[in-house]
């Protein structure tokens, strides 16, 4: 089996720091998925929508963060931080707006709605951006420092560290404060929920609006590592889906994993196969897994 | 409407369609009617699935793509007719659309509406990487229109467009003809049971596979069809055709038409090919407009157009008697 494997993904002259450096690559990179990934299915397991729109709301929280740089000359760290509220604030106004009046819909409704959502905040961005990429100016150096045999540089680690406090604190907040507990509570059985008098407008509102911080944090540290255009929201919807799908629909921790697999599996493929394949293999490997597991890895059958 | 004002109905429509280019100068306006043909081809199918399956794909535009691709790689590689384009075309969507309905027929809900949705992407992904057969971003170009030709004794070039046009009638008309017998078969019974309760259905012995599987084959040969037609009217070709904005026009069309109608597609081509051109919308608000069409019309408009006409018709009809 070692062998075999061996065989099948290094050719000689790859050496293992090269791997360590793409699997942490890779890593990095996917816990940021995670983050996409978790609000999508914070948003799907409560409020039983497939929210096609989280693609555009990670592109608007890149958006917002880069005019808050160039435009108001905002410092880096409170762009990141005011892009985000806007992004979470568009979602609960999209929430309150339209998505409240359609709470016992069938979800190809929800669907469609939120597809409609989609266009019009990628078209509209599309007229004021234009369709050229732009970088988010940060103040991170971009040489690089070395740690053992594996080159980082600063941002990427300020990018990881800030995905891990995120998700913590996601965590805690989940498990600890009262909020959390009737987010749980919602989450499990919405009627009993109501019985007891938790409001579930609310809830769901305060749902949305966290998935869809978590997308656009995403959004912005994501496109400081790469660049933002109005486009990017497709690709990302589809990996955040893939993601979700690999570790079950509404399962919060098969989010963070699927994101870190696929993270690793990109870094992995675009380092020693195709760089530009490298969407490709994200793609495959969820349609295998959905060929064995119809429900997902982490999945019950419904 | 009763059986015997809906078949004058049709024969009026099919001879005004007939008639039409006598009357167009415009080449434009036939090139606009065309495209609303193209679509339709596109939306019926879409509709067989989405409308009567209820089953949402968003992977549609994967069999345009590869209907188009096939197309265009047999003519422009083995000079192959448009016969044998079309041919393979169909074939070509069959075998696929059958293959990958074997994996994602036994998904259900949201996980069958993101695999469709991966399975453009990859296709895209090929087509753009794949640079020694598709010539990657770059396209196919140069691909001859239809020639229906017996050799040394007559040969007929599609190089007009109105020629175009009455090909694009032909498609329509045998396109609606199938969807037609299909919606009103076993088969069509059978998914509108599916489509209501998959449970119930498969428990009183609907077998969701099998006729997911027809009807699933059936929609995506549709699209190859129409990608076929596509490459040949063109006569360019590149990985754009998997582009999910395409598969937004059809949703937007099929959901405003009215889906699970026969007539549906038809309102809903027309409208979104004519119309925009006619009020001379500009074009960059186009797709933002769609957006929130999109958004009014899944919640107030749920049957569409079709069904407005439907319910419009009720109540004349219902104040004449009284």
């Amino acid at each position: 089996m070692r062998l075999t494997l061996r065989i099948l993904f290094l050719p000689k002259n790859i050496m293992v720091p090269e791997i360590l450096q793409q699997l942490l690559n890779g890593l990095i990179i996917g816990a940021t998925y995670g983050l996409m990934a978790v609000g999508m299915t914070m948003i799907f397991g409560m409020m039983d929508i497939i929210n096609f729109a989280h693609g555009e709301i990670y592109m608007l929280g890149g958006v917002f963060a880069y005019y808050l740089v160039s435009l108001l000359g905002l410092n880096y760290f409170e762009s990141i931080a005011l892009s985000v509220a806007l992004v979470m604030a568009v979602g609960l106004i999209f929430d309150q707006l339209v998505l409240r009046k359609l709470r016992d819909e069938p979800t190809l409704i929800t669907i469609l709605v939120t597809i409609g959502l989609s266009i019009f905040l990628q078209s509209t961005v599309m007229l004021f951006w234009g369709p050229s990429p732009q970088g988010i100016p940060s103040p991170f150096p971009s040489k690089t420092i070395q740690i053992g045999p594996i080159f980082l540089t600063p941002f990427k680690i300020f990018m990881a560290a800030v995905t891990v406090a995120v998700i913590f604190g996601l965590h805690l907040m989940i498990q600890k404060t009262t909020l959390g507990k009737t987010m749980r509570a919602v989450f499990q059985e919405k009627e009993a929920a109501a019985i007891v008098g938790i409001n579930i407008n609310k809830v769901y509102a305060i749902n949305f609006a966290l998935g869809s911080g978590l997308a656009g944090l995403a959004g912005a540290l994501l496109g400081t590592l790469f660049v933002v255009y109005p486009n990017m929201g497709l690709i990302a919807v589809v990996k955040a889906f893939l993601i979700v799908i690999m570790g079950g629909m509404g399962n919060f921790l098969g989010a963070i994993f699927g994101g870190l697999l696929l993270g690793v599996v990109e870094s992995m493929a675009a380092g020693f196969i195709s760089s530009s394949y490298k969407d490709l293999f994200g793609l495959l490997i969820v349609m295998i897994v959905l060929v064995v597991r119809p429900y997902g890895l982490f999945g019950k059958k419904i | 409407m009763g059986g015997k004002n809906q078949t004058i109905g049709l024969l009026v429509l099919v001879i005004a369609a007939l008639l039409a280019p006598f009357f167009i100068q415009d080449e434009y306006f036939i090139h606009l009617l065309i495209n609303a043909g193209l679509f339709y081809i596109l939306v019926a199918g879409l509709n067989l699935l989405v409308g009567y399956l209820g089953k949402l794909t968003l992977g549609h535009t994967a069999f345009l793509g590869i209907g188009a691709y096939t197309s265009a790689l047999l003519n422009l590689k083995l000079e192959a007719p448009f016969a044998v384009t079309l041919a393979g075309s169909i074939l070509v969507s069959l075998v696929l659309a059958f293959l990958f309905g074997l994996i994602v027929l036994r998904l259900r809900g949201p996980y069958f509406v993101i695999v469709s949705l991966c399975f453009a992407e990859m296709l895209a992904i090929v087509a753009t990487n794949w640079v020694s057969l598709t010539n990657g971003p770059m396209g196919l170009p140069g691909v001859e229109p239809p020639k229906f030709s017996i050799p040394g004794l007559f040969e007929f070039y599609l190089d007009t467009k109105t020629r175009f046009y009455y090909l694009m009638l032909a498609l329509v008309i045998i396109v609606t003809y199938v969807t037609h017998r299909l919606v009103h078969s076993v088969i069509g019974r059978a998914s509108i049971s599916l489509r209501e309760n998959e449970n119930l259905a498969e428990s009183v012995g609907v077998s969701a596979f099998r006729y997911g599987m027809i009807i699933f084959v059936a929609a995506s040969v549709f699209a190859g069809v129409a990608g076929c037609f596509y490459a040949h009217y063109v006569s360019y070709i590149n990985p754009e055709v998997f582009g999910f904005i395409y598969m937004i026009t059809m949703l937007v069309m099929l959901v405003t038409g009215g889906k699970g109608t026969i007539a549906g597609p038809f309102y809903g081509c027309i409208l979104f090919t004519v119309l925009p051109e006619g009020l001379r919308v500009a074009k960059d608000y186009r797709d933002p407009v769609f957006g929130i069409i999109l958004i009014v019309v899944a919640i107030f408009l749920p049957q569409g157009m079709a069904g407005l006409f439907r319910r419009v018709w009720a109540r004349f009809k219902g104040k004449e008697v009284a």
